[in-house]
């Protein structure tokens, strides 16, 4: 336990004593941002014009979802951008301990992979938490103006932290094959794709297929956190898909000795 | 307190380290040489357990490296050859770091940290970036993290790769100073460092244990001849005669004449047992020619070590 905190704090200190933290949390922040205002502007236009119609027709003005129409689209852009980002945050991960030589150091010490593999995905972890929480200003945002229902924000929340926790653990994985950090970022980049985009072939090819197919994607799973549904088989996939990502890590870290590193 | 026990190591179908045993007592400083890339590294990071062997077991407190390698590693202090620093981070907080991992309880953690930065002369340099030290003083800080712990063995390459001379001679005195506390390997391709600072050498090449022995039998031992340097004044055919006529001597080389052309200088080897040089003396003197410099050379660990890998070249050869 000592271990994985002293190297799950070293990578915090390493994130913060450095500039990735702040511009990483800080483009999140200004993309999410620019996606927010655009999609708040247009909810606001379109209660404008309901009420217009309303009253023109004299009829009651329909109700309409800020939930639905603005914070679902939002969470969903945000699981794309911190698809783009958060590789960005774990490419160094291992990359730089194998190009600077300190992984010598990490491999010789009485520290166990297990620890040092989450201890390196908490970081980021923390890291992720801390860009998804400061969005939550937007969201305050809405329940100064508005009526979202907060059940069904946080149920989005948690599907877009799981999500990015699925990003975070490939992440990992793929730092532990390269010393080349950009390498490591493309090739996360890339796999995620493939397992988000696996979904929309599932209509080309025959339904028992298709089906499989529609269960291996990330943003599938998504949808319904994004609607305010929780459901355990989701989580039950998120959870998998980070086990797998850093057990193929520890398999990744022990395999590399014998072929010498 | 090291047992290396017929170790190899391939990587792919290269043989690194071939079939390599030593041993090393407690509080002993082994010098291990050898030429670049003849398997010392590989050596010592199976040592760590960094890299298993292939084969052959090696055992550091009696522990083996592979089964119960987190107890070895609780129990060595390892300075790769590139110093593994974290550039961003500051020299306390760095060594800390390594403390906590390494396993020093919190209570002792502090002063486990001032003592090793203090052993190695960066007491002042705590607050600085890592980044911004110049090479010797990181090197003192690869050194601080490999002591920081206070481990039984300390494995140690190239310690002093890149130092300015001022630097490598602290650096020696240094690890000279650690002995009897820590066994200690060291692995160097310079030669010098070896007689200076270590008890026994180890000489590895192409992956194999070449010799073994203290410096000073080494040279003794494989010089198996003495030689002898002497300046003599007189006529060069006679008197190359009359050295190559006394006992023992295998080899008389003419080396010129000195500067101002009045004597003639000469090598001489030979494998008598008891020195040449009173017999040489007296010859000299008897037929009267005029001996300016009588001076016995004693085989440097450079020819040692030149003298033993090419062997080893032949040896392949056939």
């Amino acid at each position: 336990m000592r271990n994985y905190l002293a190297i799950m704090n070293r990578e915090l200190k390493s994130y913060f004593s450095s500039p990735i933290a702040y511009v990483v949390t800080g483009l999140f922040l200004l993309i999410s941002g620019i996606f927010f205002y655009l999609l708040a502007t247009n909810f606001v236009q379109m209660c404008m014009r309901a009420d217009m119609q309303a009253q023109y027709y004299r009829m009651a003005m329909p109700k309409l979802n800020v939930n639905m129409m603005a914070i679902r689209p939002l969470l969903h852009n945000m699981s794309l951008f911190a698809l783009f980002f958060l590789p960005l945050v774990t490419m160094r991960l291992y990359s730089d301990e194998k190009k600077s030589g300190t992984i010598e150091l990490l491999l010789t010490s009485p520290v166990t992979n297990t620890q040092s593999i989450l201890g390196k995905f908490s970081a980021a972890a923390i890291l992720y938490l801390i860009m998804l929480l400061l969005t939550g200003l937007y969201m305050i945002l809405l329940f100064i103006f508005g009526k979202p229902e907060l059940g069904q924000i946080l149920t989005g929340y948690l599907g877009l932290y799981l999500l990015g926790l699925c990003y975070i653990s490939f992440g990992v994985f793929f730092s532990t094959l390269t010393d080349n950090q950009i390498i490591a970022a493309v090739s996360t980049i890339t796999f995620i794709l493939v397992f988000w985009a696996i979904g929309w072939v599932s209509g080309m090819v025959n339904p028992s297929w298709g089906n499989i197919l529609s269960h291996f994607s990330l943003i599938e799973h998504f949808d319904d956190f994004g609607k305010g549904v929780f459901d355990t088989k989701h989580l039950v996939f998120y959870v998998s898909f980070i086990t797998m990502g850093l057990f193929l890590s520890f398999v990744s870290i022990e395999s590399a000795k014998w072929r010498g590193r | 307190m090291i047992d290396v026990q017929q170790v190899t190591r391939f990587f792919g179908r290269v043989m690194a380290v071939d079939n390599v045993s030593f041993q090393v007592e407690k509080g002993e400083i082994l010098g291990f040489l050898g030429p670049n890339a003849a398997g010392k590294t590989t050596t010592m990071r199976i040592l760590t357990t960094y890299l298993p062997a292939t084969s052959g077991t090696a055992k550091v407190a009696g522990f083996d490296v592979h089964d119960q390698s987190m107890e070895v590693r609780k129990r060595i202090g390892y300075l790769p050859e590139n110093p593994p620093l974290y550039p961003e981070m500051r020299v306390l907080d760095y060594l800390d770091f390594v403390a906590k991992i390494k396993g020093v309880s919190p209570s002792d953690r502090k002063k486990a940290v001032a003592d090793a930065m203090a052993k190695t002369g960066i007491s002042n340099e705590g607050k600085r970036i890592i980044k911004q030290l110049s090479k010797g003083f990181k090197q003192r800080v690869g050194l601080a993290q490999a002591l920081v712990h206070n481990p039984d063995v300390l494995i140690l390459d190239e310690p002093t790769v890149g130092l300015d001379p001022k630097q490598i001679i602290e650096v020696r005195e240094l690890i000279k100073s650690l002995a009897g506390n820590h066994t200690i390997i060291l692995s160097t391709h310079i030669l010098p460092e070896v007689s200076m600072t270590c008890e026994r050498v180890v000489i590895i090449d192409k992956g194999k244990v070449v010799a073994e022995d203290t410096p000073d039998n080494l040279t003794r031992k494989l010089s198996g001849s003495q030689r002898v340097h002497a300046v003599i004044a007189g006529p060069l055919a006679d008197i190359q005669n009359a050295l190559s006529n006394l006992p023992g001597v295998t080899k008389v080389q003419h080396l010129g004449h000195t500067e101002a052309k009045q004597a003639q200088q000469f090598l001489i080897e030979s494998k008598a047992e008891k020195a040449i040089s009173p017999d040489l003396a007296k010859s000299v003197i008897g037929q009267g020619w005029d001996l300016y410099e009588l001076k016995s050379e004693s085989l440097s660990l450079e020819d040692v070590f030149l003298r033993v890998t090419t062997t080893e070249e032949e040896v392949d050869r056939q």
